[in-house]
């Protein structure tokens, strides 16, 4: 439940709503980066995302290893498959 | 040892351990608080892995695992309302209510739709603007930041058929409870990892001072977990007790500011809530404040609220507080499995009688029956 996934900033969709483009292994789909300071998350960063939206900030190198550690421990196609489920 | 051994970085691991066994010999009780830690525990064997005298009592950090049945039932008694789209995250699906759960509820006929995020149900309101959407709010401090987003951002669109069934829960009334039940001696804690990275480390700044506890805040890896205990265990034997933080690359003192802001707009916390197993908790509950009334689902649809105990078999009580061990409780591994819960701990992959039975400590089932 506590779970995050980290994803990598791809596009500032709407700067209003704070609404982000991120990919996590080729999926993409649009977060709420609202948790996040308007100067701190910017296209490229990393960012551990829960439930659609950013938590925090991660470096590169972590996010790299985070996601080795969640396919390893059998969790990263969980939420993959969480991640990719959209509502249109 | 056999799932360490599948672990990238056994060695590493294996070195740890050694470290932690060098350092005492002293029975120790520590607490993993967190539900994410639990299935990592789990998931690695990483109790097989600690020295004999390092016991890992799994704490009540799971959300789906300390709803109580009351709440489960209100929750399908909204969602079987006319006109009413329920949302929730898959976890809860199967929680079984005193009656049914959420998944048998749909079977029936109620439309229960599992979603990723509250933001999800958002946009099934706006669609479905003839219709009722309510979302379980379900979760601790993690989670709940994105739920009273979501809220904002729905007063702020002016979306009116979308509310919160909030069952939002908070850590640190659940910690003192721990901290203050006479049937626990505890001698350290493994900390929240994700939760603090929205609340920070500060707030257990209590545990060392008031309870004389040591407290390391913790990542989520195999490692992480071994590197706390480590440093949990190496407090204890220099006679100190203080908050670290071992997962510094995500947690800081302060936590997320925003976020923290998000939750005191939108949530005050409950006088009581009940929690399955612990009983009540004074101000462990948060609810809607009532500027934002109209999004909340305990106001717009009646509910039968009542308190509902535990079936009799169930020992989740017990095994939320720590007290018994999984493969204590007489209905587990037969009456209660992961197909057919009996217990909100059977359910959740981080309860923990769900890790036990999935991840094959069953050699504890065997000795049970041996020594029977």
């Amino acid at each position: 439940m506590c779970l995050a996934i980290p994803g990598k900033i791809v596009e500032i969709v709407d700067v209003d709503n704070r609404i982000a483009k991120v990919e996590v292994g080729g999926v993409k789909r649009n977060i709420n980066i609202g948790m996040l300071g308007e100067d701190e998350a910017t296209v490229g960063d990393y960012v551990l995302i829960h439930v659609g939206f950013a938590m925090s900030k991660v470096d590169e190198h972590e996010a790299h290893e985070t996601l080795r550690v969640l396919k390893e421990i059998g969790e990263f196609d969980l939420e993959l498959e969480q991640f990719r489920t959209t509502v249109d | 040892m056999k799932f360490i051994d599948e672990y990238r970085q056994s060695d590493l691991a294996l070195r740890l351990a050694e470290q932690i066994e060098r350092l005492t010999d002293r029975p120790l009780k520590l607490m993993e608080v967190c539900g994410g830690h639990t299935h990592t525990i789990f998931k690695y064997g990483i109790e097989d892995l600690l020295p004999r005298n390092i016991e890992m009592i799994h704490g009540p950090g799971c959300p789906v695992c300390v709803i109580p049945l009351g709440r489960v039932d209100d929750a399908i008694s909204i969602a079987q309302q006319p006109d009413v789209i329920f949302t929730t995250f898959g976890d809860a699906m199967r929680v079984p209510g005193s009656q049914t759960s959420l998944l048998d509820a749909k079977a029936s006929g109620a439309d229960v739709r599992m979603v990723y995020s509250p933001l999800d149900a958002l946009k099934i309101a706006r669609k479905n603007p003839e219709k009722q959407v309510v979302f379980l709010g379900l979760g601790f401090e993690t989670t709940a930041p994105s739920s009273a987003m979501t809220i904002l951002q729905a007063a702020k669109d002016k979306v009116e058929n979308f509310t919160v069934f909030c069952n939002h829960i908070t850590i640190i009334p659940a910690l003192k409870a721990m901290l203050d039940s006479p049937d626990l001696k505890l001698d350290g804690f493994v900390g929240p990892g994700h939760v603090s990275t929205v609340i920070g480390t500060r707030c257990y700044e209590f545990v060392p001072r008031d309870y004389g506890k040591p407290l390391v805040v913790t990542g989520f890896e195999p490692l992480d977990v071994l590197q706390s205990v480590f440093m949990i265990v190496k407090q204890i034997v220099e006679g100190r007790a203080e908050i670290e933080n071992q997962y510094a690359r995500v947690v800081t003192r302060e936590g997320n500011r925003l976020a923290l802001e998000a939750l005191f707009e939108v949530f005050e916390p409950r006088d009581y809530f009940e929690w399955r197993g612990l009983g009540s908790i004074a101000h462990s509950g948060m609810r809607l404040r009532s500027k934002y009334a109209s999004f909340d689902a305990e106001l717009k649809f009646s509910v039968p609220g009542l308190r509902i105990a535990d079936p009799k078999a169930c020992q989740c009580g017990e095994i939320l507080k720590g007290v018994k061990k999984p493969w204590e409780c007489k209905v587990f591994g037969t009456a209660c499995t992961p197909e057919t819960p009996i217990g909100s701990c059977m359910v959740s992959s981080e309860g923990a009688c769900a890790a036990y039975y999935n991840f094959g400590r069953l050699s504890k089932i065997a000795e049970r029956a041996a020594s029977s």
